[in-house]
């Protein structure tokens, strides 16, 4: 649906977006993870069609951005970082005003506009006007004008910055609600948003990708493994050995703790998942098992480390 | 075009809440019927004065107040017009929502033919009124009606304030303070009036291109009951030219940085 290809722009000396490449798949959630001036937004008004790109393409249901412009801009949906809404006029005049200049025919407005109204939940503020929403509606204006003409692909800047925490909540359920018949791409600096509605994920910093994969796989990759602690009472030798001798663990350390309980913690290769097995077999000794979690790195940490560190340890994908 | 209209239609109404529009209309009304008034006094005073010495009625009373009258517009028009077009261009880019309309399927030239005919068609309303006060005179007044010099004054005003509509609107696109904007606006169109004032009966080649150029220079004739076709020719490229430059300036948003 969305294909970019060696994306860049750059303003003079600065490069903003630096050969930036990716495809986001029809009916996916795909999420922008970066710092402030990672080039999140200047990506995304490339593929808007607001900006040309320095060079490189990108391409949005088979239409090259730049070239086919108009064409693209019929079949996306775009929510900037300030909604972009006026205040002098009603919700549903500035909805209709969007259904008009997007190129939505006239017999269809009326039920697009309420289709939008209902889904962001704007249904009584409909002729209120705009200046006089608070900052959490007005938000949802700026996701229903991103919406309301039914667009392929829609493309969030920052969709819930501003909003308190159960509005938070409504606009994630929304945006998951829309995958499957929208294709999304969403950007934001808040991390838990990422592994909870989006597919897969692309950190970008500097300009520069430097991550593209699914949240999951993003923190068991960059481990290099799992790692998993259990608290159990157990004499420490044999417990060492049958920790070892489960298939798949590669290392087992083991220590002790005042209160006689001992702490292992048994590493596995990436992708392996041996926790049932460790609790299996310690069970079945007839030991004390009294903690077992899996302990990866949360994706907070892989994003520091990766625009933090990047020249030791980025990890391009694929 | 329907996306032409839809920026009209979205541009109308604002006019029609801002407070903005309606005292420059407002204004432009007491003052217009002021004069309007005063110069029918006049008028009508030298015809008696006349009379009253013998020399007949020559005073052709509704051909002089509308000529005065029509002259009187042009200042008006020269002082009001930046005021209708400060915000066209200048708000829309504080509130982002420039983002919007770039983002969506219509053309730069689209956006500017909305905002310019919405701005026009402002002025027309602002203009209506007074066509009653000239209806009342020649519906009262002998000899008859100088029909060719209301519809000559109407037409030169109307094309004056195209052209001082479309020079504001490329104005309004090159800031996004209002303020600038309209400063801006009226310092041009000072410097054209001065221009004008100093080139008046010139006879030398430069005196007059520049007459040719200004924009007041045209007027003239029109208060006069002429309708000119260079004067015509002039008042059409102005605006196409204007628009033009803004259509050229709002292209050239895309390319600066966030």
């Amino acid at each position: 649906m969305i294909e970019v290809e060696d994306l860049t722009k750059a303003y003079g000396p600065v490069t903003a977006v630096d050969h930036v490449s990716f495809t986001v798949n029809p009916g996916e959630i795909l999420g922008f993870l970066g710092p402030n001036g990672a080039g999140k937004t200047t990506t995304m008004r490339i593929l808007t069609g607001y900006m040309p790109a320095t060079s490189g393409t990108a391409r949005i249901s088979g239409f090259d951005v730049f070239e086919d412009s108009l064409e693209v801009r019929r079949h996306i949906g775009y929510l900037p970082e300030a909604p972009p809404i006026y205040p002098d006029m009603t919700v549903d005049a500035f909805l209709d005003f969007v259904l008009r200049i997007k190129g939505a025919p006239a017999e269809r407005r009326p039920a697009l506009l309420s289709a939008a109204v209902e889904k962001t939940g704007l249904g009584e503020k409909r002729n209120e006007l705009i200046k006089r929403l608070s900052r959490g509606y007005k938000q949802r204006v700026g996701l229903a004008q991103a919406l309301v003409h039914d667009p392929d692909v829609i493309i969030l800047d920052e969709p819930t910055v501003g909003l308190d925490p159960k509005q938070i909540i409504d606009v994630r359920h929304l945006i998951k609600g829309l995958a499957g018949d929208h294709t999304i791409i969403l950007s934001t600096h808040i991390l838990p948003e990422v592994s909870m509605t989006c597919d897969r994920v692309v950190i970008i910093n500097k300009g520069k990708i430097v991550a593209v994969d699914t949240p999951q796989n993003l923190t068991t990759q960059l481990k290099g493994g799992q790692k998993v602690h259990v608290d159990v009472t157990a004499p420490e030798k044999p417990l060492t050995d049958l920790l070892s001798a489960i298939p798949g663990a590669s290392r087992v350390e083991v220590s002790s703790h005042p209160g006689g309980h001992l702490t292992a913690v048994v590493e596995s290769a990436p992708g392996q998942d041996i926790r049932s097995q460790i609790a299996a077999k310690i069970v079945e000794k007839g030991w004390g098992l009294y903690e077992l979690r899996g302990a990866s790195l949360s994706l907070e940490d892989i994003f520091l480390q990766l625009t933090t560190d990047d020249a030791a340890h980025a990890q391009p994908s694929n | 075009m329907r996306s032409v209209y839809a920026v009209y239609r979205k541009e109308m109404g604002h006019y029609f809440v801002s407070p903005v529009a309606y005292v420059v209309v407002g204004i432009f009304l007491i003052v217009a019927g002021f004069f309007f008034r005063l110069y029918m006094g006049l008028a009508i005073e030298q015809s008696m004065e006349m009379m009253m010495q013998g020399m007949g009625t020559d005073v052709d009373v509704p051909s002089e107040v509308l000529r005065a009258f029509f002259g009187l517009l042009s200042t008006l028009i020269l002082f009001l017009a930046p005021m209708l077009t400060m915000g066209v261009f200048a708000e829309e880019r504080k509130r982002g929502t420039m983002e919007l309309l770039m983002t969506s399927p219509i053309t730069e030239l689209q956006i500017v033919l909305g905002k310019f005919f919405a701005s026009l068609t402002l002025f027309a309303i602002m203009l209506l009124p007074t066509a009653l006060y000239v209806g009342y005179m020649c519906f009262h007044t002998e000899p008859r009606i100088p029909w060719a010099l209301v519809f000559a004054g109407y037409l030169g005003a109307l094309l004056l304030g195209a052209s001082l509509l479309s020079i504001g609107s490329f104005i309004s696109s090159l800031t996004e303070s209002q303020l600038i904007a309209v400063v801006l606006s009226f310092g041009v169109i000072l410097i054209l009036w001065v221009l004008d004032f100093a080139v008046r009966g010139s006879d030398s080649v430069a005196g007059q291109v520049l007459q040719y150029i200004s924009v007041i220079h045209h007027y003239d004739d029109f208060t006069h009951g002429i309708i000119d076709t260079s004067s015509l020719i002039y008042y059409v490229s102005v605006p196409v030219l204007f628009i033009f430059l803004t259509v050229r300036s709002v292209d050239s948003m895309r390319w600066r940085r966030a």
